[in-house]
């Protein structure tokens, strides 16, 4: 194993349960690289939610939490107002984040919280089968929309943006390298950062939503069918932008905001 | 057959009059509680409200979240944070909460959730008291788990349970549910409380499944809601291990209910019949065992005006009942859960009927009917929000017991 596997991943609870194909294990890695390079192993641990990327931080040698379909970010939060010193990655998917999860969301991204999302878009339910998410296409074929998904889907990045997020990415596993950097640069964030990964589910989502089994030829089409995002640059047509899609230092952060009002209160903290 | 409940802590007290809500939000900060996520509903708002700033000023974390469900989850990633964490909330709020009680319950994650009930279901009755939740609040998450419910039965058992249900949920690292009653959470009485906050530690070993630290201490804790091994492994998937770790979840609670357990008994050494009660309707039962034992008792002179105007707006005339001959005395359950077995039938010995007063369909007596089955037990149930009044359960019992005994 190399060295940074033997530094992160439970040797012993390995094999993990993904599917061969599965882009979480790219995810898997940028994350521990991005933790690595930040040097923040003893200050950093990992919440996620219920789903296939919910399992991603499980084999991870951190203090991880396994928690509610849809509440990672409530029980993310009450860990980080508890140790506001520490760093907390959390790990969600799209229909965890999107559809359950969606209420905690948007207060979070609201609250501006200092957190980072890491938030695993597969555009399917993949653990329970291959049903459709809130961020499946429309037209796609799955176990509950066998005649073709009716809905507009939902874009996770502009939420939080028009909520307050105030460090918005974009990436997909086929931009592994870039991934990793900007989970970087969302942990050291200090707001609410969300990253959006589009992966590949072969398995659930191959045939149905991409019309290809192949994962080599999924991620071909999320490296084709995306184009990095510029301020003031025009929009590629029928592309999907990646990148950085916002990145404001002057937002303040929720705890921040707790800890000035007590401050202009005058009340001692006990 | 008395009990104590925690310890007096060797600080000085103060006293002071309040409302039962606020009681319990003062108990949790003595007890350390340093961190409160919640969200407003009737009849608990006011313990929200008092934590939005008491909180903050002792140095824990203060959060109104978005719904009853992210408070509870909240709640449970701060206690893994090191801090001690409660919420409050009522009814449709409780519901909310259940599967999160029921992660808690397999994580054992020590949180306290207080529970003011009010009239139900759904919206129900929202500014009025009942006691409808006393099963849910023993079985309303899915799945096979044990739990610790404390129902306070005036203001100062608001503040008193408070700090033991946090002493309670670290001892057996589980949550706790102080179900309160809309009664007991509005009404003002003096209470006395301490000054700084206990200590209450955490138990590692003793009564734990799968000891595991709280987080950032270097132990690489995980957290997890599947069925589980000492590491927090999964062993959903194997039959045997599963079965053995639902059996030991809930016999962690079961088998110790001798420390758990707190009930007290008033005028029961010659008690022919006993009057089971828990959370306000101890406080007419009370007054009603003291009626019947001619105590005297000042405050319930003023009572007995009450029920004269009463009388006049057509109460049926119980005034002048002579209940003199009625040997009743008092089983006040503060432990709800689990349910108290052997104390019960020890503490009934002696008598030939038992009456259970409750402000709900009669739930309870259904428990205390599947432990006494060579006694009368009589169910007493009341709905719709009003308690049962001293002369009530007096006349049900003469009902029963007959006129002369």
């Amino acid at each position: 194993m190399n060295k940074l596997y033997e530094k992160y991943i439970k040797k012993e609870s390995l094999p993990t349960l993904f599917c061969p194909g599965c882009g979480n294990g790219i995810i898997q890695t940028a994350a521990i690289s991005a933790i690595e390079e930040l040097g923040i192993k003893d200050d950093i641990a990992c919440v996620s939610g219920i789903g296939c990327s919910s399992w991603i931080p499980c084999y991870y040698k951190l203090d991880v939490m396994h928690t509610m379909h849809g509440r990672a970010l409530a029980f993310a939060e009450g860990l980080k107002l508890a140790r506001p010193d520490k760093k907390i990655l959390v790990f969600t998917g799209d229909g965890d984040c999107l559809a359950i999860g969606g209420n905690h969301l948007m207060h979070a991204a609201a609250r501006n919280i200092d957190l980072t999302v890491i938030m695993a878009n597969n555009y399917i339910y993949g653990m329970t089968g291959g049903q459709k998410s809130p961020s499946t296409p429309k037209g796609s074929i799955t176990k509950t929309s066998p005649f073709g998904s009716i809905d507009e889907p939902i874009d996770g990045c502009s939420l939080v943006m028009a909520l307050g997020a105030s460090y918005v990415a974009r990436w997909t596993t086929a931009h592994p390298m870039q991934l990793a950097g900007a989970i970087a640069e969302g942990i050291e964030h200090r707001g609410f950062s969300f990253i959006e990964v589009l992966t590949q589910c072969p398995v659930q989502a191959g045939k149905g939503v991409h019309g290809e089994k192949d994962p080599a030829a999924i991620l071909k089409k999320y490296k084709e069918g995306t184009y990095l995002y510029k301020e003031g640059r025009e929009a590629a047509e029928g592309k999907i932008p990646v990148g950085v899609l916002r990145h404001d230092k002057n937002a303040v952060e929720y705890i921040e905001r707790v800890e000035a009002k007590l401050r202009e209160q005058g009340i001692e903290r006990g | 057959m008395e009990k104590r409940t925690s310890e007096s802590a060797k600080t000085p007290n103060k006293e002071a009059v309040l409302q039962g809500n606020e009681a319990c939000a003062r108990g949790a900060l003595y007890a350390g509680c340093r961190f409160f996520a919640g969200y407003p509903i009737t009849p608990s708002t006011e313990i929200i409200e008092l934590m939005s700033s008491e909180m903050q000023k002792c140095g824990g974390a203060f959060i109104q979240m978005e719904d009853e469900i992210g408070s509870a989850c909240a709640i449970i990633g701060a206690r893994w944070g090191g801090k001690k964490a409660m919420t409050a909330t009522s009814g449709p709020g409780y519901t909310l909460m259940q599967e999160a009680i029921g992660f808690a319950a397999v994580t054992e994650t020590p949180i306290v959730i207080v529970n003011v009930q009010r009239g139900g279901p759904s919206t129900g009755q929202p500014t009025m008291s009942s006691q409808q939740d006393i099963y849910q609040a023993r079985y309303g998450s899915h799945g096979d788990y044990e739990i610790i419910v404390l129902c306070p039965s005036s203001v100062q058992e608001m503040y008193d349970f408070t700090v033991r249900a946090f002493e309670l949920s670290e001892q057996f690292r589980t949550p706790v549910i102080l179900l309160a009653d809309e009664v007991i959470g509005h009404m003002r009485e003096k209470v006395v409380l301490r000054d700084g906050s206990k200590n209450i530690k955490s138990v590692k070993q003793k009564y734990v499944v799968s000891p595991q630290a709280d987080f950032f201490q270097g132990e690489n804790t995980l957290v997890e809601g599947q069925l589980h091994d000492s590491m927090g492994r999964r062993i959903g998937h194997m039959a045997a291990k599963s079965g053995e770790f639902i059996n030991n979840i809930n016999r962690k609670i079961k088998d110790h209910v001798d420390v758990i357990a707190d009930i007290r008994t008033y005028f029961m050494d010659d008690a022919d019949v006993a009057i089971v009660a828990y959370g306000s309707v101890v406080r007419p039962a009370i007054d009603a065992v003291k009626l019947a034992r001619k105590v005297e008792d000042d405050r319930i002179k003023p009572k007995l005006k009450v029920f004269k105007d009463l009388l006049r707006k057509g109460v049926q005339e119980t005034i002048n009942t002579d209940y003199s001959h009625l040997k009743v005395g008092l089983i006040k359950i503060n432990t709800v859960w689990p349910f108290p077995e052997e104390i019960l039938k020890e503490a009934t010995k002696d008598v030939h009927t038992v009456i259970v007063p409750e402000m709900n369909v009669g739930k309870y007596c259904r428990e205390v009917e599947r432990v006494l089955r060579n006694k009368k037990v009589i169910p007493m149930s009341k709905c719709g929000g009003d308690i049962h009044t001293p002369h009530e359960i007096l006349d049900e019992i003469l009902k029963e017991v007959g006129v002369d005994e």
